[in-house]
């Protein structure tokens, strides 16, 4: 039985043909109907395999679709093919529902915008690679996702390419992106030089096969290059200098591809690689020491950010830490779970952050916000939702999925890791209720009425449609917000954990992913078998005690940020004007962009200008052709006297060589 | 009998004379004649080997020189007498209009 699973990635592909090659002429109603259809679609047709899957008899999944051979050299061979299992069905239903939602919230955001047709139809192609990379059956297949979402995501964060800063931000993502997946292409070839193969169900089952002993130095290499990868395309330590600059892009764009999908991709491929990571416990631990450190340091740095879209991009880097924290600790379902729930809360935060700029007409500072609770209602209540659920607050999704992923930290044994978790989650909390207070309480802080010109993400707008100060969203913006604020809700509840009277159903649901292919790696024991029945009692009320310190953080958080942004709006102004160096070091981003630009693109720089550009290409290269040429002149011009016309130089040169020849004919004797 | 190796000499020293007279002159007929001088230089040479080997080749190969010294002459006057035509003069060194 197929499912035809490669329909679901070429409907956007073919919305994005549609709307790219012909779109310019088409009225916007017609490029709507093109770009949303097309997703909803993909998305109809993804939740009706949802529904065959769930019906799949346990010995048909992973359920692998092959379409055809893409490539043969010697053994190796590559493949069109699909694969689906509960990690990619999950995925699947995730980068279709909140991309489906976002397309949506986009004829809103971009009504007024030119390049209409052209940004729906990078959406759509980004849908296409996206949906590419979570249902390919090899890692090759994968690749082509992987670079394609990259390429969407630069097309999309310059789009605004007239503007500098855009442009520059687009080419920076791109360049450290390349940097990522240098590592990510070295793991493939590491596995092509061992296995012969890239397709995931033949590389798993080999490396089930393959003795340990001979297998440990190779998996922690090949693991810690995906990691390279992922940090690369999920924004961690120490790549993820991009994704705050990201934010030039529309802020849909943010929302979707720099908060909901495709930084999850490097998430999605350490969960999909557990048989690897499994068997190899030191790019684990490299993989949980790398979230939980961008976790604490991008939430660090998000605490003093203005710019409300720089918080929530710091944001997005430090839940993504909470993420690979999650799979370091071979907790792969509790990571895919919290990848679940961030995109949609994250995405909800953007969206709700979206629709506060397009309002205040392409303002982003948050100190020129305030009080907006008064003019936009809907966006005020579903922000609400969604910033008690990145704090953490029970019952909503985020505490469930951070909660696990905390509390696996800790039962793994990895406690110092557990405590920078719940710190890094005490400063979430205050930071994105810095963020609402400073957003939708008080007085509103930023110029009356504006009449003027009006753009979004301070790009100049073409349209000016009379907007007079904040002021509520359309409906097309709102519906939106409200699906994802209900996920926000309720999306939780379908991993509610056995100790809170659950059955940790999403976990069970992903078991055969993670638990069936290899042998957990050691140190990870606790943590791999929660559900196979031994968690009596006592761990469970450990587990209580667990969940009370993660809301008494959140709480904390909130409170702190009650107390300083609500209750005494002056002590954040002294206190900076009082705060020492650690304040601006912090203020600053604790200038890792300088740092690199010293050490690292500096160097290169004059490396490139100097060595490769003056000294290879200028004198060794172009010398070479140009010393060739004239020598060949010279020799010539030397040559030319030669001919002078004179009849009697001819004749001397004539006899000069007969001479010569009857010389040496005497002198080696004649024949 | 008169041995090779004078006839040769002779030979050799007319033949140098005509490349001498070649090289130094500037008036074409004296050119000329140095081309001459040299080509019987050569036929000098040629039947003295005739004769020393008793070898018919030699002989017959010195009637296709003067042949060819006769078509020569005949040939190159006239081009001397073109160019006197045209150039009023017969110093080879100022007829140079092929060179670079």
């Amino acid at each position: 039985m197929s499912l035809h699973l490669w329909i679901i990635p070429l409907l956007p592909l073919a919305g994005a043909a549609i709307n790219g090659l012909l779109g310019k002429h088409f009225p916007k109603s017609l490029v709507n109907t093109i770009a949303l259809g097309s997703t909803a679609a993909a998305f109809a047709y993804a939740l009706w395999v949802a529904v065959r899957f769930l019906g799949l008899p346990a010995d048909q999944i992973p359920h692998i679709e092959r379409y055809a051979t893409w490539m043969t050299a010697g053994t190796f061979s590559a493949e069109f093919g699909t694969y689906l299992d509960q990690l990619s069905l999950v995925m699947l239903l995730v980068v279709s529902g909140v991309g489906f939602v976002i397309h949506i919230y986009s004829v809103g955001y971009m009504e007024h915008e030119g390049g209409y047709y052209r940004y729906f139809a990078y959406l759509n192609i980004f849908m296409f690679f996206m949906l590419t990379l979570v249902l390919a059956n090899n890692y090759l297949f994968m690749f082509v996702g992987w670079e394609g979402v990259g390429l969407a995501s630069y097309l999309l964060i310059g789009f605004w390419f007239l503007k500098d800063s855009a442009a520059n931000a687009g080419k920076k993502a791109f360049i450290t992106n390349r940097v990522g997946d240098f590592g990510f292409l070295i793991a493939l070839f590491l596995l092509i030089k061992h296995f012969g193969t890239l397709q995931y169900d033949t590389v798993f089952k080999a490396l089930a096969a393959y003795p340990v002993e001979a297998s440990a130095g190779l998996l922690t290499a090949v693991g810690l290059l995906m990691m390279v990868g992922a940090t690369g395309k999920s924004a961690q330590i120490p790549l993820y200098v991009w994704l705050p600059d990201a934010m030039e892009g529309p802020t849909p764009v943010s929302a979707l591809i720099h908060a909901a999908t495709m930084v999850t991709a490097g998430v999605y491929m350490v969960a999909r690689s557990n048989p690897v990571f499994n068997r190899a416990p030191i790019a684990l631990l490299v993989v949980a020491i790398i979230g939980t450190l961008t976790a604490i340091f991008a939430a660090s740095i998000g605490i003093l950010q203005t710019d409300i879209k720089k918080v929530l991009a710091y944001s997005t880097v430090s839940q993504l830490g909470y993420m690979f924290m999650g799979c370091g600790v071979a907790a792969y379902g509790a990571g895919i779970f919290h990848l679940m729930t961030h995109a949609f809360f994250k995405a909800l935060l953007f969206l709700c952050s979206g629709a506060i700029i397009h309002s205040l007409s392409g303002e982003q500072d948050m100190r020129n916000m305030g009080g907006l609770r008064k003019y936009m209602p809907y966006t005020f209540w579903t922000m609400t939702i969604a910033t008690f659920t990145i704090s953490g607050f029970p019952p909503l999704a985020a505490f469930f999925s951070k909660d696990e992923i905390l509390w696996k930290t800790w039962a793994s044994g990895n406690h110092v890791l557990w405590l920078i978790g719940v710190i890094a989650a005490a400063m979430t909390a205050f930071y994105m209720f810095r963020l609402w207070f400073m957003t939708f309480f008080g007085e509103y802080r930023g110029a009356p009425a504006e009449n003027s010109g009006h753009g979004h993400d301070a790009h100049d707008s073409h349209g000016n449609h009379g907007h007079a100060g904040p002021h509520e969203s359309p409906m097309v913006m709102i519906v939106p917000l409200m699906i994802l604020a209900v996920l926000c809700v309720v999306g939780g509840w379908v991993g509610v954990p056995a100790a809170l009277g659950g059955s940790d159903r999403f976990d069970h649901f992903l078991d055969p992913v993670f638990h069936s292919t290899a042998e957990r790696a050691p140190g990870a024991e606790t943590a791999a078998l929660p559900a196979e029945g031994h968690e009596d009692h006592e761990e469970a009320s450990t587990e209580y005690l667990f969940m009370g310190i993660s809301v008494a953080a959140a709480a904390i958080g909130f409170l702190g940020a009650w107390f300083l942004y609500y209750k005494r709006t002056d002590l954040p102004t002294k206190m900076a004007e009082g705060a020492g160096g650690l304040y601006r070091l912090v203020l600053d981003k604790y200038r890792i962009d300088e740092l690199y630009g010293a050490t690292i693109i500096q160097p290169i720089i004059l490396a490139s200008t100097n060595i490769l550009w003056k000294g290879i290409d200028a004198t060794l290269i172009d010398g070479a052709v140009n010393e060739s040429a004239a020598g060949a002149q010279d020799v010539s011009d030397g040559l030319r006297h030669m001919q002078s016309g004179n009849i009697r130089s001819y004749a001397g040169w004539v006899a000069f060589g007969a001479a010569v020849v009857i010389a040496f004919m005497v002198w080696r004797g004649v024949r | 009998m008169v041995p090779l190796s004078y006839y040769l000499v002779l030979s050799a020293i007319l033949f140098a004379c005509g490349v001498a007279g070649f090289l130094i002159k500037r008036n074409i007929i004296t050119i000329f004649m140095s081309i001459e001088l040299m080509l019987n230089a050569v036929n000098l040479t040629f039947v003295s080997f005739a004769a020393e080997w008793r070898a018919l080749s030699g002989h017959v190969f010195v009637f296709f020189v003067m042949v060819v010294a006769a078509a020569e002459a005949a040939v190159g006057l006239a081009i001397i007498i073109s160019v006197f035509r045209t150039r009023e003069t017969l110093n080879v060194d100022r007829v140079n209009l092929l060179k670079l």
